[in-house]
């Protein structure tokens, strides 16, 4: 094997592992908040996939691309929010049976309006010209958009880390998480704080959306192939953990690429075998169990 | 300040308050006392909305707060400190004070961060550790100022003596006095009855979830019954 190829697939492996993250992290930062796993995730993942396209066949021009990239996160965050306020806010207290048929029917009442909305056929949502080309990178030509798709998963994780351990927001979700009791007498509304979390949890599932759209066709399953996905990563990285969501999905990214480079067939495979492996060893995931960063 | 008025307190099935009607009047300090299991944490989880009661009616100020949600009785101006190790343990020191501060914006009152640091100057040093690491004294300081920081007119401490050495009292009797001083008011659970029948102006005796006896602390503190029914040795209050 020459450099080049391990260039190469390093960075396949890469932008796998940022998708991946991507999507996870939104899904872990719920977990560790509320404590709830959303199924419907890969489904908020896949409303901003399709506002993505719908914005394209509507114009199809570039900067459009910037656009749909700040406003499919705030359409989806608003939808997590109003399912939030109407739905889950009323199961924290139950066991987590009643949670995850909650979020199921979360997930099947989307579906539904998806279909209805955008119908059965697949979209497509290009990438804008700045990025549609290829970059050399260590002596390869690589995809732009993949590189893209790698630091968008990049100032994602930076951005979530400096929120939950810089900012006031941060402080509050993660006293919210330890005694959210304690929180409220000191005169926080924890409903809306955890309002807000699913929001954002929502948020970066659309970002997701967004930013995958253009490197696959958006369709009415994309959202159930996904869940499961970031669903692995989040349990190798320990639910609830932002960093071990990126450890998780590094560590997927690499058996995926390896997988495919020397076993093609049994690849999808072998990321199962990494969370089973994983959880033998340690059950809580790589990074344990508390919200952390 | 606070009337609370025959409140009945239930977790799930068991009935725990069972009428209990309690005043605290503007500037007082007032002891709540009672056995393990008496219903004095449920007193006050009552008082915050933490477990509201099914029936019977608080007012703060002569304004009703049944029926609240904790964090609107917290805006309403009561500071609440709990029992127990209960602190952001995943923040700083400094960023437990900043949060408390933070959630008080907009209340009038002396309390700063900087005036808090100033009652507890050993948390100036504590300042960038994780709460988690503090000790049971360190950890009652941090709780007092968090809940000082939203500037309230009625402070809960519940139990504050608890787990602390005998130094650490003291310090904590020093405390409670300057806020009196500063004309807070006071609701004080204590299993340690010799503490708060010194410091307190009145005492309520609960037992079983119901109030037994109410008087002023000396008249409590002086009967043999009541000495006895709380198992206070005679010479421990001089005072
Ligand atoms: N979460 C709960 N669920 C069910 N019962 C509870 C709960 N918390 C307290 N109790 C019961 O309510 C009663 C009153 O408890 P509470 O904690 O108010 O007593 P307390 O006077 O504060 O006692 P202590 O001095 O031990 O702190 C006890 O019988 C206790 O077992
Ligand atoms: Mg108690």
């Amino acid at each position: 094997m020459n450099l080049q190829v391990i260039v190469i697939e390093g960075l396949s492996a890469m932008t796998t592992a940022a998708s991946l993250f991507i999507i996870a992290a939104g899904l872990s930062l719920i977990f560790g908040a509320l404590r709830v796993i959303n199924v419907a995730h890969g489904t908020l993942y896949m409303y901003g996939a399709y506002f993505m396209a719908t914005l394209f066949a509507a114009s199809g021009s570039g900067w459009l691309f910037w656009v749909g990239l700040l406003v499919a996160p705030l359409f989806v965050a608003a939808i997590g929010a109003i399912a939030e306020v109407t739905l889950l806010r009323r199961v924290y207290e139950r066991d987590h049976l009643v949670q995850l048929l909650v979020t199921y029917s979360l997930f099947l009442i989307l579906s539904d309006l998806a279909l209805r909305f955008w119908g059965t056929a697949s979209l497509s949502a290009n990438q804008p010209p700045s990025l549609s080309g290829a970059a050399m990178v260590g002596g390869v030509m690589f995809p732009a958009y993949d590189l893209f798709v790698i630091g968008c998963a990049v100032a994602m994780g930076l951005a979530l880390w400096a929120l939950l351990g810089r900012t006031m927001l941060g402080w509050k979700i993660r006293a919210a998480v330890e005694d959210p009791e304690t929180l409220a007498a000191s005169g926080t509304n924890v409903k809306r704080l955890f309002t807000l979390v699913f929001a954002i949890g929502s948020g970066l599932a659309g970002f997701g959306g967004a930013v995958i759209a253009p490197l696959q066709s958006v369709d009415p399953g994309m959202g159930q192939s996904v869940i499961v996905s970031a669903f692995i990563v989040a349990v190798i990285g320990g639910l609830g953990s932002i960093a071990g969501a990126a450890i998780g999905a590094t560590l997927i990214g690499i058996v995926e690429a390896v997988g495919i480079f020397y076993l093609p067939s049994w690849a999808p495979a072998f990321i199962f075998v990494a969370m089973i492996v994983v959880l033998a060893v340690r059950p809580v995931g790589l990074m344990g169990q508390k919200l952390g960063y | 300040m606070l009337k609370i008025d025959e409140i009945h307190t239930y977790y799930g099935q068991s009935h725990i308050l069972q009428g209990v009607s309690l005043e605290i009047a503007a500037g007082e300090c007032v002891a709540l006392l009672g056995r393990n299991g008496a219903g004095k944490t449920t007193t006050m989880r009552s008082i915050m909305g933490m477990t509201p009661p099914r029936r019977g009616r608080i007012a703060l100020d002569g304004a009703e707060i049944t029926g609240l949600s904790t964090h609107q009785i917290a805006r309403a101006g009561i500071g609440y400190v709990p029992s127990g190790r209960r602190v952001f343990s995943e923040l700083t020191v400094r960023q437990n004070l900043d949060l408390a501060a933070h959630d008080a914006k907009g209340t009038v009152g002396p309390w700063t961060v900087e005036r808090v640091l100033e009652m507890f100057p050993k948390l100036v040093e504590l300042s960038g550790r994780g709460a988690g690491f503090l000790s049971g004294g360190e950890q009652q300081m941090l709780k007092l100022g968090r809940a000082l920081l939203r500037n309230p007119k009625l402070l809960l401490l519940d139990e504050p003596t608890e787990g602390l050495a005998p130094v650490v009292v003291k310090d904590l009797f020093r405390w409670i006095k300057r806020l009196m001083r500063e004309d807070l008011s006071i609701l004080l659970s204590e299993q340690n009855s010799s503490f708060a029948l010194n410091i307190s102006d009145r005492g309520y005796i609960l037992e079983k979830g119901q109030i037994r006896f109410s008087a002023p602390s000396s008249e409590l503190a002086n009967s043999r019954e009541i000495r006895t029914y709380l198992g206070i040795d005679s010479k421990t209050v001089a005072g």
